[in-house]
């Protein structure tokens, strides 16, 4: 019994240690988005509160905390004040399975991939809930567009995710990161370089970004399934976004660039040196490096028509992964190159 | 495992409520009249939907495939690759008849 509880509060210890860092980590990414598009527009962005901007976050979560909360009289209400929430939670839970460093990991589970997989999926019930249950017809357009994307794209990203489970004969998200030891070429996306792109593309469609937004397209849909949300329920649909932003880069970094592993691995010099950086360092600079591209894609690519969304979903994405699917199983059995030796 | 699944949404419920009670004024309505807004939509998100769910069944069918590869070698390799034919034809059927267009 007494174990049992202790198991409990440091269960919930390990779990603040990842949501604080991610909460924060979702904070400075909406900061860092507006610094980033700024500067490579020729602006500044924002640079009066605080340091150079740096309170900006704190100071849009304070306004957004005390903003009233608005439902609108022809809403469901329950279901709209839930959605919210459904579309916060599996963005969060997810993070449960994700491995920070050798050890470092909630629930080091033997089906990670499939739960991750599961979460993501279910953002959608939360977007499609906003949408119906705001009752305007902005939302519910939005909310369809949403749906019907994320679910198209989610196929692509399903069949992305089975190259990288042939790969390393593993759902489990550690036994994945260590299959892939052994350095910088051994990761995989080398071998598996068509699925990474594609992973890539759909994740960012999963998540409505840039150039993928028409559910939230503001010049087209006004905000899309959140347009009737205000105050703290609009700013979870924001978290949820952002959140859900940072752990498809997240699963980017562990199923294809070796998660927490170094990459000067295996190299006579630089990996002795770079031996001593704990798998986390590695594990927050890679991701890093996929944050930033979500704000550079962001930047620099026009937003698409909702039927270019579709067909390349469906007619792209989905036949160079069946097609890449069929040669990794060949290269498997053929045991080809490092990889699959 | 599931200990940290339910805590983790439990913590997520708990730390829900904190900003709630921040709000100002609670269950005002300040909405412009509108009509009903639940058109009726698009049969092509249905179709969506509908190939989703074959589709969705398929990766359910790769992924044990997938992990255990390995052990079940050329045998397992050629039956899967005669089920994605299988399926492959399916979707090309689909694109002929023109299921994946939007005008």
């Amino acid at each position: 019994m007494k174990q049992d509880i202790l198991l409990l509060i440091w269960t919930v210890i390990k779990i603040v240690a990842i949501v604080l860092p991610l909460i924060i980590g979702v904070a400075y990414l909406t900061m860092a988005e507006r610094k980033v598009i700024s500067y490579m527009q020729g602006r500044i962005g924002p640079n009066r509160v605080g340091f150079g901007g740096m309170l900006q976050p704190i100071a849009d979560a304070m306004k957004l905390l005390f903003k009233e909360i608005i439902i609108p009289r022809v809403s469901n209400r329950y279901l709209f004040l839930i959605a919210p929430i459904v579309s916060f939670v599996p963005a969060l839970v997810a993070w449960a399975v994700i491995p920070f460093g050798p050890h470092l990991v909630l629930a080091n589970i033997n089906a990670g991939v499939l739960f991750v997989l599961a979460m993501t999926s279910l953002g959608v019930y939360g977007v499609l809930m906003a949408g119906w249950s705001s009752n305007s017809k902005y939302a519910m357009y939005g909310a369809m567009r949403s749906a019907a994307q994320t679910v198209s794209y989610e196929i692509a990203m399903s069949f992305a995710f089975v190259g990288v489970l042939m790969a390393a004969g593993s759902l489990n998200m550690q036994n994945i990161v260590v299959a892939q030891s052994g350095g910088f070429w051994h990761w995989y996306w080398l071998p598996l370089l068509p699925l990474f792109v594609v992973y890539w593309i759909s994740g960012v469609a999963e998540t409505n970004r840039a150039p993928f937004d028409v559910a939230e397209g503001e010049s087209e849909i006004v905000a899309g399934f959140h347009i009737e949300y205000s105050g703290i329920t609009f700013a979870l649909f924001f978290l949820a976004e952002y959140a859900s932003m940072i752990l498809i880069s997240a699963l980017a970094v562990t199923l294809f660039m070796g998660g927490w592993l170094s990459p000067f691995q295996g190299i006579p010099v630089l990996g002795a040196w770079f031996a001593w950086v704990p798998g986390l360092v590695w594990f927050v600079l890679k991701l890093c490096f996929f944050l930033y591209l979500y704000l550079w894609m962001r930047a620099t690519f026009p937003r698409y028509r909702y039927d270019q969304i579709m067909r390349l979903g469906w007619k792209i994405l989905i036949p160079v992964t069946l097609v890449w699917i069929v040669v990794t199983g060949a290269l498997i059995e053929l045991h080809v190159g490092p990889w699959f030796s | 495992m599931a200990i940290a699944i339910i805590a983790i949404s439990l913590g997520f419920f708990l730390a829900k409520h904190k900003p709630d009670k921040a709000k100002t004024s609670p269950y005002e309505c300040g909405f412009e009249e509108f009509e009903d807004a639940r058109l009726p939509f698009d049969v092509r998100f249905y179709l969506v939907a509908i190939l989703f769910i074959i589709f969705d069944l398929e990766t359910a069918f790769l992924f044990p495939w997938a992990v255990d590869l390995r052990s079940i070698g050329i045998f397992g390799f050629i039956s899967m690759m005669i089920f994605l034919g299988l399926l492959v034809i399916g979707f090309i059927y689909e694109w002929k008849k023109g299921a994946l267009e939007w005008e």
